[in-house]
């Protein structure tokens, strides 16, 4: 059921393998059996009702969350306990999330900065023009000096994947970048992202941007009630849903939208 | 269909927000009957109260002369405070040794100078000089051995110096200490966070008057034979353990307004726990708990005249005993009301300051 077309610009190498991971939040069962193997390049779009653990998923690949049983492996490093691990796959997966979590009290050249400094020891100088690059990348340099306070949620959100791209980042994970942003911002932030699909960067996004999904997937992945239900192509998956489950969802979000 | 051109509406200036000083007035002063009665009453009052407190404290005031003959009994006898000052201010700090306190302060005024002032490149040298060298200075300049002075032990410091000391040593120490408190009674390292939270409920669960009588009287018996160190630094350390635990509540309420994504999004771009604590947590949380911050610290100056129950004499005290001498019995209300002012002016300052770092951290807009 994996995609079938080899699309350009994946390559074999693994960067994210999934297997058989379970998560339990005291007595709720969040996550069942998850198998997932991502490769280089591939982007690929989580969808499925809220609440069936997508934002889990994904956050169990940084370790915001803890699985309990399987394995996680990251670009080749196995997450365990081991808090150099953990810091290190930290280091090489970015992170966008749904509230953006921009640091309020930094300015938004500040909020770039920060880890390349702190994390890579990158000389100030250095990361202030890897800075300046990113978020001319994300069209928004001239509000290098402002406080994310003074920017609209569209503009947030670009500063929060610059702040990610400053790390350069191997992975990145996006946990619905779209949802908490007005209707006219959307299309800003999933340009930014189609722009970055196309630098060839390892994708994870949890959206329900179907026209996102079409455009830039390489794979859909539908989750129900804490597991992989059916995962295709966008071509197929939108066209040939073939469980029951997952036609109903998508019969809800084109009827939503 | 003929299409309507939109010609947007210009901007317009706001409407002034006041008619001079009568619309003020009505506005602010007569703008209901209740309103209008409660400002007649205010009037009423001051008319009441501020002449004859004027004339005690300014008009009908005795200034000059150097004992109680001076003083003609219709206002406040304010040579009292000028015969007394240097008791006030320096205790029983010997007299020909003061200059070592005044430079001190000099110091501290001029060290700390760049710190009040608008962004400049000395804010960062002052910061440091404040923050490591200073306390070394003054501890040289107020015992004296250190820098080849002679010994002046902690029991002849005394009035405003020794209330000063004791304040700046208790915020400077409590600040830390209430910080690492804090955040250990959130780790989650259960051994930890119950050592923590131990330390803080038991001392916030004794009133200070008991701290320091333990520390002077109690503690003493404690300590090995021979063993004994100076009153002064016992209850000083107790003073900053105190204060600790309140600074520590403060700052965990401050710690527990940051919402959950600051603390993922400094996960997620791979910071340790002391940087993201450093970098992201704790200076927000600080900021939003200045006033907190700024309670205690500004309770802890007043109280720091108990240490009255150890035989310290701090500004309070000493002219607390000023006013039972017998030469100037029946002054004690002109003695009261200077260490009025005098406490009001520190607090008070402390006040504004706090309020000026509130508005310069102040970062957009809230929402
Ligand atoms: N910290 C938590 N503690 C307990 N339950 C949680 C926690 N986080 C999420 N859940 C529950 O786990 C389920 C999956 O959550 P989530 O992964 O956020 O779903 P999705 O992102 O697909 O909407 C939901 O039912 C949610 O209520
Ligand atoms: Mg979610």
């Amino acid at each position: 059921m994996t995609a079938s077309a080899v699309t350009p610009g994946i390559t074999d190498k693994v960067m994210i393998e999934m297997k058989g991971v379970h998560k339990w939040y005291g007595q709720f069962h969040v996550l069942k059996d998850i198998n997932l193997t991502v490769q280089q390049g591939e982007r690929i779009v989580l969808c499925g009702p809220s609440g069936s653990g997508k934002s889990t998923t994904i956050r169990c690949i940084n370790r915001l969350e803890e699985h309990q049983q399987g394995q996680i492996i990251v670009d080749g490093t196995e997450l365990t306990s081991n808090v150099k691990h953990i810091e290190a796959i930290r280091r090489e997966v970015g992170m966008v999330f749904q509230h953006f979590n921009l640091f309020p009290h930094l300015t938004v050249l500040e909020n770039c900065v920060l880890a390349p400094i702190w994390v890579r020891k990158m000389p100030r100088r250095e990361a202030e023009a890897l800075g300046m690059k990113y978020l001319e990348r994300v069209k928004i340099p001239d509000q290098a000096k402002k406080y994310p306070g003074q920017l609209s949620g569209g503009q947030q959100q670009r500063v929060a994947i610059a702040r990610s791209l400053c790390m350069q980042p191997k992975i990145m994970l996006f946990d619905e970048p779209t949802s908490a942003l007005d209707p006219e911002m959307v299309k800003e932030v999933l340009d930014t992202m189609v722009s970055l699909a196309e630098d060839g960067m390892t994708m994870l996004c949890v959206t329900h941007e179907m026209g996102f999904a079409k455009q830039v997937a390489n794979r859909v992945i539908f989750m129900d009630r804490g597991e992989i239900i059916e995962q295709n192509d966008p071509q197929t998956f939108f066209n040939h849903p073939q469980n029951e489950r997952t036609k109903l969802f998508l019969s809800q979000i084109i009827s939503n939208h | 269909m003929s299409q309507s051109t939109h010609v947007p509406h210009p901007d317009l200036p706001p409407p002034s927000a006041s008619t001079g000083v009568i619309g003020w007035l009505r506005a602010n002063l007569f703008s209901s009957p209740l309103n209008s009665a409660l400002t007649l009453l205010g009037l009423y009052l001051i008319w009441l109260l501020l002449p004859p407190a004027l004339n005690w404290l300014l008009f009908k005031a005795d200034w000059s002369g150097s004992d109680r003959s001076a003083c003609h009994g219709e206002g406040a006898c304010w040579v009292f405070i000028k015969v007394r000052l240097d008791q006030f201010l320096y205790g029983f700090f010997p007299a020909e040794e003061r200059w070592r306190i005044q430079l001190s302060w000099l110091l501290a005024v001029v060290g700390a100078a760049p710190l009040f002032m608008k962004r400049n490149p000395l804010r960062m040298p002052s910061a440091l000089f404040m923050l490591f060298a200073y306390p070394l200075i003054a501890y040289g300049l107020y015992t004296g051995p250190l820098f080849g002075l002679p010994l002046v032990e902690t029991s002849q410091w005394g009035g405003l110096m020794l209330t000063l000391t004791i304040a700046v040593v208790g915020i400077a120490g409590s600040l830390p200490g209430g910080i690492l408190l804090a955040l250990g009674r959130r780790s989650k390292m259960p051994i930890i966070r119950s050592v923590c939270v131990v330390i803080i409920e038991f001392w916030r669960g004794v009133p200070l008057i008991t701290v320091l009588f333990m520390s002077s009287v109690m503690l003493p018996l404690f300590l090995p034979e021979g063993m004994n160190f100076d009153k002064l630094l016992r209850a000083l350390i107790g003073v900053v353990l105190f204060e600790s635990a309140y600074i520590a509540e403060v700052v965990r309420g401050g710690l527990q307004a940051i919402p959950k994504g600051q603390y993922e999004a400094a996960d997620a771009l791979g910071l340790n726990y002391p940087k993201a604590m450093g970098l992201i947590i704790l200076p927000q949380a600080l900021k939003l708990v200045i006033p907190g911050i700024v309670n205690t610290m500004i309770a802890l100056f007043k109280d720091t005249s108990l240490v009255i129950i150890i035989g310290l004499y701090d500004l309070l005290n000493s002219i607390q005993a000023a006013a039972v001498d017998p030469n100037w019995l029946g002054f004690a209300t002109e003695g009261y009301v200077f260490a009025a002012l005098m406490y009001w002016v520190f607090c008070f300052s402390m006040s504004r300051y706090s309020q000026a770092l509130e508005r310069r951290l102040h970062t957009g807009h809230k929402r």
